[in-house]
């Protein structure tokens, strides 16, 4: 046969017919622009991402140097000049701070929390769920229950209890989100990976003696993972939201970091004197990324998902 | 009879483990791999609702799949065994079985003599890697987002069968070997067509020098025209490296070309088997005949035998007596009570059919089964 290669050419590369169940990223980025909604919330997206990440540089004010705070400037209407100068856009709190500088911090803060929440969460829950579906036995039954447990809370009130427990923080919030959020992508991954391991390739893997973890690692990981990305990126969303609430119903994050939902906290005493801008407007921000991140994710499991092609 | 030795850590194998097995049939060489008494049930597992109900007061239904029952067959080095049968009766269960991919239920497989659960770490290394598989379905078997290199490559980098310089020429070697070019190497299985699909997981199993390869029908998936070369590929295999082969097919004309003995499986157990030319030409079990009847003419060659008439029995609940009893044109009272053994009707040959030994009954009647009347 080897010496002979006519036989091969008999059979054309290229003929094959393209592996369905992968799209490439072209095609998802070809979906996302072919939809206005999934375009517009990617564009809101990826303004609010810069505006998070060069708030330093954006903002007009410093909201955590407390010195520069003049509290004769305290709940300012949106558009007011500060006796210094510079405009607030968006009005002041009720310590003189300029909410356009407190909002894009604070979408910082909220975005660090989700993002990496949900960074966490993702690799545990997907570890876990691989763990599950390939060894089986005992050690699925421990992983599966705990995650039954988990699931069957309300979320918003395990994270309370655990929060009540541990005290404000971001880093306890992040532990908070992580500990309620892991479950579900253990659960989706187990069911991706029992499907997964089923196919051949798998069985030649353990037939030439290939560890089990790598077998985990190198074979069904990489193949079950599209499923995870797609739940990774609502998932933010539902971490932020996550996030908000808890820090305002004050356990979340500390007064000294503010994050969104914690802004909106702060100005809510002063909603029905009519100073609106101190909540809305963190309010606003909060709705608009969430709500773009939701679409934009939406938008990637049609684009991975066959069936709803 | 020593294990290959030249690219991995010898397992000390040189002690005499080779008796020659206790066995009815005279078999002139020592068997290269053994199935014993082999087993292999599935039980399912009692789900949520079914423990529920079970607390409500129904028994648990722990339905068992007889997928293989009994079954003793030796493969001789160099031997290419055919594995034929209805689909669900078995075979790709007894092949992943021999494999060592499914450990058995009870019974034994047996590597070069010695019971594969009696191997130490090393011994075990070499039997799984001798032994090895050849899948159906050239998608399924090979991982989508590796490299044909790294696939082919992968058992020789984690095992250290060579060193890692030497791995790409090793990869090459196994390419060419299938008739595939080098620089196929570094493309992604979706860039090929299954019959060349087909031959990288060949190269897989190649790569690591195997001696004994489980073939689950390995054409059956692919077009008319490639399937020829895939089996010649099989074919040139044995001659340059001596393989031996266990070869499990539905296309009756490929096996009867093919194979020098043939194994005929029915609801998990072989009921007969013989050199393929006595077999085929004088069937001595009635599933047999009933099979060699339906093998369609060379020059109109079907892929597939269309099943023969009549139910297939469940393996969830194998009638009891001879399996075949409900769909047998010569079932005679004592088939339905006792389950014929599987023993020697001729030199070389066994059969498990009571029209060998019941008194007043004649294996005559056997070569006048032209079909299967439901
Ligand atoms: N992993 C498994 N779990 C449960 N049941 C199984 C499993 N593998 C096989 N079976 C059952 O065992 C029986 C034999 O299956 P097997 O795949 O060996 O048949 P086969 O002869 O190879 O059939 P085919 O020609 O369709 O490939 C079938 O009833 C099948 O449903
Ligand atoms: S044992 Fe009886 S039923 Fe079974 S094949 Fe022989 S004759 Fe038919
Ligand atoms: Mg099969």
């Amino acid at each position: 046969m080897s010496q002979s290669p006519e036989p091969v050419r008999s059979e054309p590369v290229g003929l094959a017919p393209a592996i369905l169940e992968t799209p490439n990223r072209a095609r998802i980025l070809a979906r996302l622009r072919s939809r206005p909604t999934a375009r517009g919330a990617a564009i809101a997206l990826v303004i609010l991402i810069a505006a998070a990440l060069f708030a330093p540089f954006l903002a007009p004010h410093d909201p955590y140097d407390l010195a520069a705070l003049s509290i004769f400037d305290n709940r300012l209407a949106p558009g007011t000049q500060s006796m210094d100068g510079p405009v607030y856009w968006l009005g002041t709190d009720s310590q003189g701070r300029d909410m356009l500088s407190a909002i894009l911090y604070g979408l910082r803060i909220s975005l660090v929390v989700g993002l990496s929440a949900t960074a966490a969460a993702a690799t545990i829950g997907t570890l876990m769920g691989l763990l599950a579906a390939y060894v089986g036995g005992a050690v699925e039954t421990a992983i599966m229950r705990l995650v039954d447990f988990i699931l069957g809370f309300p979320t918003i009130l395990v994270a309370l209890i655990l929060l009540s427990a541990t005290g404000r923080g971001v880093d306890k919030v992040i532990l908070a989100i992580v500990i309620v959020q892991w479950a579900q992508y253990a659960r989706i991954m187990r069911g991706t990976v029992l499907v997964e391991a089923r196919k051949e390739y798998v069985e030649a893997a353990r037939n030439f003696a290939i560890p089990g973890w790598r077998i985990m690692l190198v074979h069904l990981l990489p193949n079950a993972l599209a499923p995870i990305l797609v739940v990774a990126t609502v998932q933010v969303a539902s971490a932020i939201m996550l996030e908000s609430t808890l820090s305002f119903l004050g356990v979340g994050v500390p007064i000294t970091e503010p994050s969104l939902g914690l802004l909106i906290a702060s100005g809510f005493e002063y909603l029905l004197s009519g100073e609106y801008w101190i909540s809305f407007f963190p309010g606003l921000a909060l709705v608009v990324l969430v709500f773009s991140i939701n679409l934009v994710g939406d938008r990637l499991r049609e684009s991975i998902d066959p069936r709803r092609r | 009879m020593t294990l290959d030795t030249t690219h991995r850590e010898a397992p000390n194998l040189d002690a005499p483990i080779l008796e020659a097995p206790n066995r009815e049939a005279p078999i002139l060489e020592a068997p290269i791999l053994e199935a014993r008494g082999l087993v292999k049930r599935f039980s399912r597992k009692p789900d949520i609702a079914m423990r529920l109900l079970a607390l409500a007061g129904r028994p648990i239904d722990r339905r068992t799949v007889h997928a293989v029952e009994d079954v003793d067959l030796a493969v001789a080095p160099g031997e290419v065994v055919g594995l034929v049968g209805e689909s669900g009766c078995g075979k790709s269960t007894l092949g992943r079985a021999l494999a060592g991919l499914h450990p058995p239920t009870d019974g034994d497989v047996l590597y070069r003599g010695k019971p594969v659960r009696e191997l130490t770490r090393a011994e075990r290394l070499a039997y799984t890697l001798e032994v090895q598989l050849v899948f159906q379905d050239p998608y399924a078997s090979l991982n989508p987002r590796r490299t044909v290199r790294q696939t082919v490559g992968e058992a020789l980098a984690v095992h250290g069968l060579a060193p890692r310089g030497e791995i790409a020429d090793r990869v090459e070697a196994a390419l060419a070997e299938v008739g595939l070019d080098a620089s196929y190497a570094s493309r992604y299985p979706h860039e090929f067509s299954g019959g060349q699909r087909q031959r990288i997981g060949i190269a897989r199993a190649l790569a690591v020098d195997p001696r004994f390869l489980v073939c689950d029908e390995p054409v059956a998936a692919l077009d008319v025209s490639v399937q020829a070369q895939v089996v010649n590929l099989f074919m040139d295999l044995r001659e340059k490296r001596g393989l031996t082969y266990l070869f499990i097919s539905h296309d009756l004309g490929l096996v009867r070309h093919i194979c020098d003995r043939v194994a005929i499986m029915y609801l998990g157990r072989i009921v007969e088997e013989g050199p393929a030319q006595a077999l085929f030409s004088d069937p001595q079990h009635p599933y047999t005949a009933a099979l060699v009847a339906e093998i369609p003419d060379v020059r109109r060659r079907k892929r597939r035998f269309t099943p023969i008439a009549g139910e297939i029995p469940s393996p969830l609940a194998p009638p009891p007596g001879c399996a075949f009893h409900p769909r047998c044109p010569h079932a005679m009272p004592v088939c339905r009570e006792t389950r014929p053994a599987l023993a020697p009707v001729a030199v070389g040959r066994r059969a498990a059919c009571h029209l060998h030994t019941a008194p007043g009954a004649s294996p005559a009647a056997i070569a006048t089964t032209v079909g299967v009347p439901s």
